[in-house]
């Protein structure tokens, strides 16, 4: 166990790595460098100032050299400042990471919470009338492009109705004690985790429906009814553990990508998440910030995906973790 | 018996099609997609036959209602809705059917390869799939869609041109939808692998390249099918998001995405202009995705009949 967390960890390490230098790479291709930005912000600045400027920076250096400055300097836990916030990035990082984990998980546990039983119960009837409604539901989730939904929701919710916020975390009262706020922070998170379950729901329920059809396909299944145990404990007892196993894959693998993947939803209400942060970040041209920002979400991918591999030995007795490292 | 044996054979494709013409949502949804194709592909000459300009701007004649001569009406600056919606679909079919090809090209490849060959550079090319698959993606394609060609060495009349930033947004969009074909693939070779005929064209002395090109691949089309005709939803998807976010395809060019882009002020003004893009993507993606369910029950009926 513990040579085969070794082994993934050295893995991690080593996608961190190679990820760390393409993005680095990547974003000194991107138009325009900070001093640019600075420029146009002062009328007064003259081109000899500039190139001080970029020499200040180390911005006149070669890419690669640039690279190997700031990979030492990470290693040794210095991740640098954001030029927008003016702020070690992780400090403007882990408040974001929390309110992501907040929206993310909460949109995360209703929607597996819906999914699980819909994918089980048209699994029970295939090829029914009920079977062939969810289906069609699900493939109206995954179609749907996130963006137009939550423009949609805005629409309805805010605009037309005005019942909810249509973005944004919470009223501008500091002076609410956290708890009384509560209520308050909830009504923020209604339409941007209704916008994550409705994308999300479908993909899950597709998945448990075809490990659930799967599994009732196996001959100790057809065992097991032909020994007379009802229905119920056929389902519950001798197939849903069995099919749980690649559901859980996927679940823990889709975990992780929401750190990044809730981008579009965290920037269509203003929810100040990584996903906003990292988008932002690119935009402005802030490269720490976009740089680590993306390898934190990385991280959170890699970690979703050995949460993903553990629970597979976990549930299913028959798959090995030490063969498989 | 005579009966039977008197009717003529059908070949595996014609089975294939007319079980796909016996699911309903596939078949509608094809024709869907046939008719928005050919509408689309057909634009320029709608546009002449109709006498509209899908560029011209028109600022007197803003968001005008429906009429004779701009069936939707206008958007809000003043250009004719019905052709922009046509121009719009042409880029955004394109690019999702381009890179959905690309990605299968690539994906096959490596999947027939890795399976095929196996050893060391199974693993390595498998390891490197993994990676991709656990890469947050949206946000490293928002980087590439950012990145500036000139600092690559792309001489500028190329990189703004229109084409460049279409074959830009296929490429793009392709680097997602290769690794879940190459897995695939990958799985089916090893099964064909196994199998008879493949083992006999190698007792043969048929080259690994003949083995793999012309017994293993067109043996996996089946499931290459199905696996292309749902990226291509998948990839409509994201160059509508990349688009709506100002970094896919660049106005002028119309794209139901970037179409979207200031939609949220005018949602009030004309609901109309933020309404139908967005139906248009939902649709084409939903009706790709009918498409291929349809299809893989069509090439494997044994999947669910059997239960």
């Amino acid at each position: 166990m513990s040579r085969y967390l070794a082994s993934r960890a050295v893995q991690t390490a080593i996608t961190l790595a190679l990820m760390s230098f393409v993005v680095y790479l990547l974003i000194g291709l991107m138009p325009g460098d900070p001093i640019d930005m600075m420029i146009a912000g002062d009328p007064n600045m003259r081109s000899e100032d500039a190139a001080r400027l970029r020499a200040v920076y180390g911005l006149d250096k070669p890419l690669l050299e640039r690279y190997a400055a700031w990979a030492w300097q990470a290693l040794h836990g210095n991740f640098g400042y954001s030029r927008t916030y003016s702020q070690p990035v992780l400090a403007v990082l882990w408040p974001r990471l929390i309110n992501t984990f907040i929206l993310a998980g909460l949109a995360f546990v209703v929607a597996v919470a819906i999914a699980l039983p819909l994918g089980i119960w048209a699994a029970s009837r295939p090829r029914s009338r009920v079977d062939y409604l969810i289906n069609l539901l699900c493939f109206g989730g995954i179609s749907t492009p996130p963006f137009w939904l939550a423009l949609l929701l805005i629409t309805l919710f805010s605009v037309k109705l005005g019942w909810l916020p249509a973005g944004g975390q919470a009223d501008i009262r500091p002076d609410t004690p956290w708890l009384s706020g509560l209520g308050d922070r909830l009504r923020y998170l209604v339409l941007p985790a209704t916008t994550l379950v409705l994308v999300q729901v479908g993909g899950y329920t597709r998945f448990m429906r075809g490990a659930m059809i799967e599994v009732l396909r196996q001959d100790y299944i057809r065992t097991a009814r032909a020994k007379g145990l009802p229905e119920n404990r056929v389902r519950w007892g001798h197939a849903f553990g069995n099919a749980l196993a690649p559901v859980l894959t996927i679940l823990a693998l889709s975990f992780g990508g929401l750190f990044s993947g809730a981008l579009i939803t965290e920037t269509m209400f203003a929810w100040p998440g990584m996903g906003k942060a990292i988008y932002q970040a690119i935009l402005d041209n802030d490269y720490n910030l976009a740089l680590v920002g993306l390898l934190i979400a990385t991280l959170a991918t890699m970690l979703g995906n050995l949460l993903a591999d553990l629970a597979y030995a976990w549930v299913d007795p028959r798959v090995s973790i030490e063969q498989s490292a | 018996m005579s009966d039977v044996a008197s009717r003529p054979s059908a070949s595996p494709g014609w089975l294939v099609w007319t079980r796909l013409l016996r699911h309903r949502l596939a078949l509608a949804s094809l024709i869907f997609l046939l008719v928005l194709l050919v509408l689309s592909l057909a634009a320029p000459w709608i546009a002449d036959w109709r006498g509209v300009d899908s560029t011209a701007t028109d600022l007197f004649r803003r968001f005008e209602p429906p009429s004779a001569e701009h069936w939707l009406g206008t958007d809000d600056l003043g250009r004719d809705l019905f052709q922009r919606l046509l121009d719009g679909g042409r880029v955004s079919l394109l690019v999702g059917i381009s890179g959905a090809f690309l990605s299968a090209i690539i994906g096959a490849l490596i999947g027939v390869v890795a399976g095929y060959l196996g050893g060391r550079l199974d693993a390595v090319l498998m390891r490197v799939t993994d990676g991709v698959i656990a890469l947050p993606l949206l946000p490293l394609l928002i980087v590439l869609a950012a990145v500036d060609p000139r600092k690559i060495g792309v001489p500028i009349e190329i990189a703004q041109s229109e084409t460049f930033s279409l074959y830009r947004i296929v490429f793009i969009v392709s680097l997602t939808g290769w690794t879940t074909v190459a897995r695939l693939v990958r799985a089916e070779t090893l099964s064909l692998k196994a199998r008879d005929f493949t083992r006999a064209a190698k007792a043969l002395g048929a080259r690994p390249e003949r083995i793999m090109f012309r017994h293993i691949l067109p043996n996996a089309a089946g499931s290459l099918v199905v696996a292309t005709t749902l990226s291509i939803g998948a990839l409509v998807l994201l160059e509508s998001t990349l688009s709506f976010l100002g970094l896919g395809t660049q106005p002028p060019a119309a794209s139901w995405g970037n179409m979207l882009t200031g939609a949220q002020e005018l949602l009030q003004q004309a609901p109309v202009l933020a309404l139908l893009p967005g139906l248009l993507i939902f649709l084409t993606v939903i009706a790709f995705n009918f498409l291929g369910d349809g299809l893989q029950d069509a090439l494997d009926p044994r999947s669910e009949r059997r239960l």
